[in-house]
């Protein structure tokens, strides 16, 4: 089973460590991945990506011409890939930030409101979090128990105070998507 | 009658080859050679000097020289020698470079080392003028002096003045030594050979980066015998070129 | 065994590297392999290593002759123009038989070009690309996990051949992260030894790192033993892979990021029934021209399919291997776009109905 998934967003928006952490996850539960960011001029100040993708056999293309998700932080990044999601695949967007909805029929579409619920918890930063939990509701490539795990693996100690923050986080998402769920 | 006992009176440095040297009539490469070697001599430094050939007149030194020798591309001299002697800092390393291959084509190479302070020695020969490829213009030629790629003298007008590479260098804060000598008569000789075991000794003593200019002829391509070349060195280039110590630590003496 | 890590093709690169034994590091910033000077310059002090960054790659190549002059294990990193700017420096090394690895991550060009992944540089790393008659080893590998092993490979064959070997990726291979396993580090003290090393000639004749010789026939007579060096990795060292290429009739041949995407191309392309394969050069120069020849003589290739991200220049290579027995094709992106899976499938299903 091979599952691709881009991940995009402003530069800031953690959009390269959420790739990151996904892909390290799955490897620590044995699977193949890899992680490909876009580099060079477009990881300055505008829209940054990377492109996971997560199989039980050797990767063999690390580039993505059709990706079974989506996790789009802002709208450049929906306007430039919504198109590209393969039919049956997922969209899960940033509602907080992207103000027009997706147009696609033949895809999921989860809507989270990553920011708003970032700053409940009190944690701008940790809207990457929410969107990944979402993300995992639809599509479990891997346990929010196992994220948490090589979260605490990577991350220096000194930042070892935001885990619960970012574990609420996630929990937080995949309520956001287990609502759609029901409501779909 | 007794066989006569015959006593050495002269003989050339164990550090150097017992073979005639390739240079023209009047050349100056020689003597520099025969200083450098006397000091490897002196210091007792042969088995754990590593010197750097560069390209120019001086590029088959590596044949007179007993230690070993790595021979470099134009101008990169000071980056071979920043190789080796990172891989060897206990060695003793020196370049040998003429003016076009230092002053022209490797001047970011020589300016990086010594900025950097790698622990070398320079013999920097100048002699205003590339003589292996036969006398065309160097940075370092006079201005009026007639090559055969400046025919009507080197004008500033589009040629500029030459560069002093001495002083250049020394506006840099860490290089340790750096001097100007001529070996255009017997006296300038000597302080010649003080100059460069002071150079040498400075690497023997871990500090940074030492270079020594030498004032030197080339009588093939300046269109004179070798004396008229002394003497048109002598009144010429150390007008421009004013020899000493520009540059020199405390401690070193 | 040893652990499975999640990294940077660069950084897996630079610590490989210093696996291999690599105590000498000398480089200048250029995307898309900057990592690998930044790694190098944390990582060398730590195992008694040289990092330094030179004022230029110019400077850098000739560091390199230096100290693998001197007998270190040398290499450096650059990409495509800075390549370029080393390759007077290479040609030494091979003239003088200095040992030494050059990694050269190519970006898209010509000139200035662009930072994204491009194989436009296959001609210059196979053909030459400085002056004279010499040949490096050049190695490609498909994923970083390869990667990683053939910089062991690559010291070992530099050192020994006493020739500079070099190994080409692109931005992509050097910025994707995959898992890798390390090799345990090299004990330095088994690598060969280097009698005719730089090191002081101390109670034994001098040593010369030298490439001038001005008799052309005493020239003649090293390069002849450069020859019979090169005779000798072309005969023992050719290197490639294969995918479900058995009963291919069609058959990519694809190196380096071009061959994973092919890879998925082909995946996709079988499950139409299609007879697609993969031939994947690993050593771009010896060219593995004996088992591609195999290939063609199998008798079931319909047809060959050249993927670069090049104008076409390692084709030339196939071109002369297949000798017109069978048709070769060619497929290229360049100037830094990368195909993708879906475009590399559409161009073998449109080849496949052809061939009917």
């Amino acid at each position: 089973m091979v599952h691709d998934v881009i991940i995009s967003g402003f530069g800031g928006q953690g959009v390269l460590s959420m790739g990151e952490l996904l892909a390290y996850t799955a490897m620590h539960q044995g699977k193949n991945v890899t992680w490909l960011p876009a580099y060079g001029p477009e990881q300055r100040g505008g829209t940054s990506y990377c492109t996971v993708v997560i199989s039980d056999e050797p990767v063999a293309s690390p580039i993505s011409s059709e990706p079974e998700a989506i996790i789009v932080l802002n709208r450049p990044s929906l306007e430039r890939f919504e198109s590209q999601v393969r039919a049956g695949g997922f969209i899960v967007y940033n509602s907080s930030l992207i103000d027009v909805s997706p147009t696609r029929k033949d895809v999921r579409v989860v809507a989270v409101p990553a920011n708003a619920i970032a700053d409940e918890i009190g944690a701008t930063t940790v809207a990457n979090m929410v969107m990944l939990g979402a993300f995992l509701e639809v599509l479990p490539v891997v346990s929010r128990d196992d994220v948490m795990k090589s979260l605490a693996q990577t991350i220096s100690a000194r930042h070892h105070n935001l885990l619960p923050l970012d574990e609420q986080a996630l929990k937080r998402g995949a309520e956001v998507a287990q609502k759609v769920g029901k409501s779909s | 009658m007794a066989e006569p006992v015959m006593e050495v009176v002269a003989r050339p440095p164990e550090s150097m080859e017992d073979v005639p040297l390739h240079y023209c009539p009047g050349c100056t490469h020689g003597i520099i050679h025969r200083l450098v070697a006397e000091v490897i001599d002196e210091l007792g430094i042969r088995e754990k000097t590593i010197g750097v050939a560069s390209v120019g007149c001086s590029v088959l030194n590596y044949n007179y020289f007993k230690t070993d020798f790595q021979q470099a591309a134009h101008g990169r001299a000071p980056a071979v020698a920043t190789g080796i002697k990172r891989v060897h800092p206990d060695k003793i390393v020196f370049t040998y470079q003429g003016d076009g291959d230092l002053a022209s084509i490797g001047t970011a190479e020589i300016v990086h080392a010594a900025m950097r302070g790698e622990k070398i020695t320079v013999i920097f020969v100048n002699n205003a003028v590339y003589g292996m490829t036969s006398g065309q213009m160097a940075p370092t030629t006079l201005v009026g002096q007639k090559t055969t790629t400046s025919p009507r003298g080197r004008s500033v007008e589009g040629q500029g003045y030459p560069i002093r590479m001495s002083e250049m260098l020394a506006t840099l804060q860490t290089p340790a030594y750096i001097a100007r000598v001529a070996v255009t008569d017997p006296g300038k000789v000597h302080r010649a050979k003080l100059a460069i075991r002071k150079a040498f000794r400075t690497q023997l003593e871990g500090k940074a980066f030492s270079l020594v200019e030498i004032i030197s002829t080339c009588p093939v391509n300046w269109g004179m015998t070798p004396n008229e070349a002394i003497a048109w060195a002598n009144q010429n280039m150390l007008a421009y070129y004013p020899l000493g110590e520009i540059k020199v630590p405390p401690e070193v003496s | 065994m040893a652990e499975r890590m999640l990294m940077k093709g660069n950084e897996a690169l630079a610590e490989a590297a210093i696996r291999a034994g690599c105590r000498f590091y000398a480089g200048y910033p250029i995307t898309p392999q900057s990592e690998v000077p930044e790694y190098m310059s944390r990582r060398m002090p730590e195992v008694g290593g040289v990092f330094i960054q030179a004022e230029s790659e110019v400077a850098t190549v000739n560091m390199l002759y230096g100290a693998g002059g001197a007998g270190a294990r040398v290499m450096t990193s650059s990409s495509s123009p800075g390549i370029s700017l080393m390759q007077e420096g290479i040609s030494y090394m091979a003239g003088a038989e200095v040992p030494g690895v050059f990694v050269n991550m190519m970006r898209g060009g010509p000139g200035l070009g662009d930072i994204s992944p491009s194989q436009g540089d296959y001609f210059q790393a196979t053909k030459g690309g400085g002056h004279g008659d010499y040949r490096l080893i050049v190695l490609a590998p498909g994923s970083i996990q390869e990667m990683v092993e053939l910089m062991q490979d690559a010291f070992d064959l530099a050192d020994k051949y006493r020739n500079p070997v070099m190994v080409v990726g692109d931005g992509m291979l050097g910025q994707m992260m995959e898992p890798v396993t390390m090799p345990p580090m090299r004990d330095l003290s088994t690598l060969p030894a280097k009698p005719w090393a730089t090191t002081g000639a101390a109670g034994r004749k001098k040593n010369i790192i030298n490439s001038l010789e001005l008799d052309p026939y005493v020239l003649e007579k090293h390069v002849q033993s450069l020859k019979a060096k090169f005779d000798q990795m072309q005969a023992t060292e050719q290197r490639h892979d294969t995918y479900l290429i058995d009963d291919a009739e069609i058959v990519v041949v694809a190196y380096g990021t071009v061959s994973r995407v092919a890879r998925s191309a082909i995946d996709a392309v079988r499950g139409e029934g299609i007879k697609a394969g993969l031939f994947r050069p690993i050593t771009l120069w010896p060219w593995p021209e004996v088992a591609l020849a195999r290939v063609v003589e199998s008798g079931r290739v319909k047809a060959f399919l050249v993927a670069e991200m090049s104008t076409g220049q390692m084709i030339e290579d196939v071109r002369l291997t297949v000798s017109g027995r069978v048709p070769v094709h060619f497929y290229g992106r360049y100037a830094g776009v990368v195909p993708t899976p879906k475009e590399l499938a559409g161009v073998i299903q449109n080849l496949q109905a052809q061939l009917k």
